[in-house]
Parts: structure tokens; C-alpha cells; sequence
């Protein structure tokens, strides 16, 4: 159960970004999460509206987008899902890396 | 309404640290390496054979232990004459950056090569936080079920190595060693793997030997 502190951490860099634009009220905010991040996304939903409960943040809505896991074979040359975590190769075989899927991100503020 | 792009890691203030620590650790040549598995799978018992070998050797090793509560595992291991010191997280699941440069501001680095960081026991959140190692090191004992890879991902790929430990207890469980081998290369390949043992064989010999070469690759 770390998404508190990672919650602890987006509304940190929240206010941080929203200093920048003062006057204006923080009404959405962007989150990217990778399925190989470890980060539960109902438990940082949670988190995010207990923290931000009674503040002037109470209002933003936490925009999550999934992102799935896509690794890239440098032998065939091209991106593949990944199935069930296996990261080889299904064609050849072979180790591949991850192209997408690992991040935590915060993306973008809305503001009004 | 205007939508501003702010793309960053979430946990940047956390990977800035780390990449400080990292720097640190690379100028005074020391290899630091994070250790993560679940609670009783048996890593302080493998850090306190760890030091003990190491007593008299021309290594100096310093130890950082992770618990929720108690300085139980910061005694145990300073038994050896090398520092040992307790982070105490008081409920957080996980340690991170700031709370390693925290504690090392009480630990002399002098001389030391070697710093082994042990995490809270857990095999999820601490997958996400960078702490400066040059290696994450999981450890998988055997009474917890050969099925931990695919369960818990994101450790498993993220990681250099994995102990699969306490080797000694397999004629007593399922443990399927094959499978659990084949599963951890299943989500990452390039995965080091290891059978150690605090009780009976093998014993740890692989294991100060991959940490002999770990050494020698600074």
C-alpha cells in the first residue's frame, strides 16, 4: 500500500505546477500508469481523494490512464503486447525490452 | 479552461535523490546493493552470515535495514563490527531515497565497498522506489510458493538477481524449483539466479562469490 505516498507525491507536484499559474484552480490532473508501475490504481484513486479532501484540491479529478505493458524485439525489430508478463520474444524467442508499461507519470493540469 | 502539459514521473523528487546517492556511492567506489523480498523470507539471517563472512576480509560492508518497527534487525547485525543501522519507517511499506540519505548521515562510508540496503519486508511497493543501488536483489524462499514471479512482476523484472533461498526445505515442500526458474525468466530474461541456504546445503558460497564479482566490476 505505497499509492499513499505516491498520491502524497502527485499532489505535491500539483501544487508545485500550480504555483506557476496562481489564480487558477487545479480541476483535472493526468496520470499515467504502467502495469509493470506496481501501483494499484483503485488504492491511488483513494489515496488522492482522501489527501486532497477539505483542500483547495477537493474539487480536481484524477484522470487515470492504464497503460499495458509493450516490449520491443531489436531481432525482429518491432513492438509486441505483452501477454501474461512473459517479456521474450513470441516469435523468436529472444529477450526483449520495455517500450511502455512502466511508467507513473503525472501528464498534464487542467485549470480554470 | 486551459490544459497544461507537465509530463514528469510522479516520483521524480525520489529518483532525483537516488540519482545523487548513485553518484555518490560510484565516486567512493562503493557497490550498493537493495534487497527485497517478503517478511520472513529469511534476509537478515543471509545479512548476518553475509557480515560474518566478510570479518577479517580485506572488505569493509555497511548495512541499512528497512522494518516497519524495532531495532531488532540493526542489533542483529551489528553484531559483526561493521555499522548497522535501523530505518524505522513507522508504518510506511517501503523505504525510499530520502529516507537512505537520511540514515547515512549517521554512518561512516569510510573505506566502505560494499552497502547492502534491506528493504521492508514486501514484494510490491518497494519495486517502485529507486534508492541509489547499482543492483535490486530479490529473494525467494521456497515455503512461500514457486508461484511469486507471476504474481509479483514488477519486482522480478526489475531486479539483477534472485536468491532463491532456503533450498534446504524443498524435500518438505511443492516448491517447484523448474518452474519457478522458468517463471522468473519468463518476466525477465536476463535475470541472475542463485540457491542459497542459511541451514545445510548449498550454503552461500555462490553467493559471496556473485558478490565477489559484483565488487570487482567497479
Amino acid at each position: 500500500m505505497h499509492e499513499l505516498s505516491i498520491a502524497q507525491s502527485i499532489v505535491e507536484s500539483v501544487r508545485a505546477e500550480a504555483a506557476a499559474h496562481p489564480g487558477a484552480r487545479v480541476t483535472r490532473v493526468g496520470i499515467r500508469v504502467g502495469d509493470l508501475s506496481g501501483v494499484q490504481v483503485d488504492a491511488l484513486q483513494f489515496s488522492f481523494d482522501v489527501i486532497v479532501r477539505g483542500t483547495d484540491l477537493e474539487q480536481a479529478t484524477l484522470d487515470i490512464e492504464r497503460v499495458a505493458l509493450q516490449q520491443h524485439c531489436e531481432r525482429c525489430a518491432r513492438d509486441f503486447p505483452v501477454v501474461d508478463y512473459t517479456l521474450l520474444c513470441p516469435t523468436c524467442g529472444a529477450p526483449t525490452r520495455t517500450v511502455a508499461g512502466d511508467e507513473l507519470q503525472m501528464t498534464y493540469l487542467e485549470l480554470e | 479552461m486551459e490544459r497544461v502539459d507537465v509530463r514528469q514521473n510522479v516520483l521524480k523528487e525520489n529518483d532525483r535523490i537516488a540519482a545523487e546517492l548513485r553518484k555518490e556511492f560510484a565516486e567512493r567506489g562503493i557497490v550498493c546493493l537493495n534487497l527485497i523480498a517478503s517478511p520472513g523470507a529469511g534476509k537478515t539471517s543471509l545479512l548476518e552470515l553475509t557480515l560474518q563472512a566478510f570479518v577479517g576480509s580485506r572488505h569493509k560492508v555497511a548495512v541499512l535495514t528497512g522494518d516497519i518497527q524495532t531495532e531488532r534487525d540493526a542489533e542483529r547485525l551489528a553484531r559483526f563490527g561493521f555499522p548497522a543501522r535501523q530505518i524505522t519507517t513507522g508504518g510506511t511499506c517501503h523505504l525510499d531515497a530520502a529516507m537512505v540519505r537520511r540514515a547515512l548521515a549517521d554512518v561512516s562510508l569510510d573505506g566502505v565497498d560494499l552497502l547492502f540496503i534491506e528493504n521492508v519486508g514486501n514484494l510490491v511497493c518497494p519495486a517502485a522506489y529507486d534508492l541509489g543501488e547499482a543492483a535490486k536483489i530479490v529473494m525467494l524462499s521456497v515455503a512461500e510458493g514457486d508461484d511469486k514471479p507471476m504474481k509479483y512482476p514488477s519486482i522480478f523484472s526489475r531486479a539483477k538477481l534472485m536468491l532463491l533461498h532456503k533450498v534446504d526445505l524443498l524435500p518438505y515442500t511443492r516448491f517447484d524449483l523448474a518452474a519457478a526458474k522458468a517463471d522468473a525468466r519468463r518476466v525477465n530474461p536476463g535475470i541472475e539466479i542463485i540457491e542459497t541456504s542459511c541451514v545445510g546445503a548449498p550454503g552461500l558460497q555462490a553467493w559471496f562469490d556473485w558478490l565477489e564479482t559484483a565488487r570487482a566490476r567497479v
